[in-house]
């Protein structure tokens, strides 16, 4: 094994395109474990540990760019206001331990479908933003995940940033599993109302082979709310409303049984989910 | 490679380690502070906590390399020659230790929150605490030996 240690992005980017076959690691809190449990022994680790680029994070163009090294510590006290989502499922992330070291840009990069900052940047219409000697992209989050802990990631690029719109309405994350800390979700769910654009986003978490989006969700709410005329003068919600909302979500699922929970659980808690987390960002929605 | 760091303010060096070890092991096998105990090498217990560079962390999590040039505190590190840091001290009054292989990262972690919150809740030292796994004390113990610490701190300063 090989110790590629890159001090600069442009660096890491030549390390990657001279190596495809090196596997990245930044908190390495994925990647220690595969290696002290000896799944896998990649003939390089690229460590992005010391990129300093990575671990920042900046207001840019009416979004804010966070760079992929950014710990789920630092998007808790730096960022809580401006990203509420991603910061509501960084709490929830492990230990303090995993907290301070873990990142978003190593979450995209294991994809698992229980990753939990997944359902928060599918909710605010995140784009990914990947690069390699020879290009740069931009690839929405939702087109990311290709397969269980499958991304979209061809061999010579690298995650640089997660490009998050601040939201212009109330966001929520809810996620089940047996304790409060150190868990895997049984399942997760997020919620973001775009009121700018009359559009609601939703992430689903460890109830299908990637996180996914409810569409039919997503259209429904926005729908029944302009017709409604809710948008504007943010009146109640109509309980048929949040328990449609909350089938269809249930509807966008297609988990399988496994030692966390079983499928119907797994459907069953998304829908009890979505309707809390719509009610709850509705009472947000209503109250400024 | 070699691997050259601080560790609890001291520089050392270690030789021939491969290139997918942890610091965890570094430190226990190749440098001398066994402290830091091994016990799942999966980030769940928390037994190997220490301090990269001030920030708590699992060493079973970091790769060797990564932690190349930086510093490193340990349970080793906590007390100054004989005298024990005040947390390890109210560890001991309170009765915190049993078999005592969860208190080295317990008590790294504990340090940690009482470096940066002086009076905790009940609810923030459980939060604190969640990374750390002791299947002997029922972790009531522990809990008053944490509030002792905060008051003992409070009471010094
Ligand atoms: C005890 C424990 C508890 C955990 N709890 C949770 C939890 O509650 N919720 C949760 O979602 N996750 C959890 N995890 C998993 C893990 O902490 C997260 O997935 C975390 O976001 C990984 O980030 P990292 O920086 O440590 O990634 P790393 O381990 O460094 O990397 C993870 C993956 O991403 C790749 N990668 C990293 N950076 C890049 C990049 N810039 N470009 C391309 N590929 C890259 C790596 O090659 C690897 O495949 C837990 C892990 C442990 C050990
Ligand atoms: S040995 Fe590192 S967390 Fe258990
Ligand atoms: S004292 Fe034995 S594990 Fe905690």
């Amino acid at each position: 094994m090989e110790f590629l240690q890159p001090a600069t992005w442009a660096e890491a980017l030549q390390l990657k395109a001279v190596h495809p076959q090196a596997v990245p690691i930044q908190g390495g809190t994925d990647v220690m474990v595969e290696l002290n449990f000896d799944r896998h022994r990649p003939e390089f680790l690229l460590d992005l540990s010391r990129v300093g680029e990575l671990a920042q994070w900046a207001p840019e163009n009416g979004h804010i760019r966070l760079g992929a090294g950014v710990t789920y510590a630092r998007i808790l006290t730096e960022l809580s206001d401006r990203l509420p989502g991603l910061a509501m499922a960084s709490r929830t992330v492990g230990s303090p331990q995993i907290r301070n070291r873990g990142t978003v840009g190593g979450n995209l990069g294991a994809a698992s479908p229980a990753g939990d900052a997944h359902p928060a940047l599918l909710a605010a219409f995140a784009q990914v933003e990947v690069e390699s000697v020879s290009g740069l992209r931009q690839i929405p989050v939702a087109e990311f995940y290709t397969g269980v802990k499958r991304n979209a990631l061809s061999p010579d690029e690298l995650i640089k940033a997660v490009l998050i719109t601040p939201p212009t309405g109330p966001q929520q994350f809810c996620k089940i599993g047996t304790r409060n800390a150190m868990v895997i979700s049984v399942a997760a769910f997020g919620l973001a109302l775009h009121p700018d654009r009359k559009a609601v986003g939703t992430g689903i978490g460890s109830a299908a082979p990637t996180p996914r989006r409810a569409l039919e969700a997503e259209r429904f709410l926005a729908q029944s709310l302009t017709d409604d005329g809710l948008w504007e003068f943010r009146g109640a919600l109509p309980d048929a409303t949040s328990r449609r909302f909350a089938d269809l979500v249930a509807d966008a699922a297609s988990p399988i049984d496994d030692v966390r929970g079983t499928a119907r659980y797994r459907v069953h808690s998304l829908s009890v989910m979505a309707r809390r987390a719509l009610i709850w960002a509705w009472n947000d929605f209503r109250r400024v | 490679m070699r691997v050259t760091c601080t560790v609890n303010g001291e520089q050392h060096q270690a030789d021939d380690v491969w290139e997918g070890e942890s610091l965890l092991y570094v430190l226990r096998e190749r440098m001398g502070f066994p402290g830091s105990k091994n016990a799942c090498e999966q980030g769940e217990c928390g037994s190997c906590t220490i301090y990269l560079d001030g920030v708590l962390a699992c060493a079973c999590l970091v790769a060797a390399g990564q932690a190349q040039g930086r510093g490193v505190r340990t349970v080793e590190g906590l007390g100054s020659g004989d005298e024990l840091a005040t947390i390890q001290q109210t560890f001991l009054e309170a009765g915190a230790v049993q078999c005592g292989f969860c208190t080295p990262g317990l008590l790294v972690a504990a340090h940690d929150l009482l470096e940066r919150h002086a009076g905790p809740t009940d609810a923030e030292i459980r939060e604190a605490l969640a990374g750390n796994l002791c299947r002997c004390t029922g972790y009531e113990k522990i809990m008053e030996a944490v509030r002792l610490g905060a008051t003992r701190r409070a009471t010094a300063s």
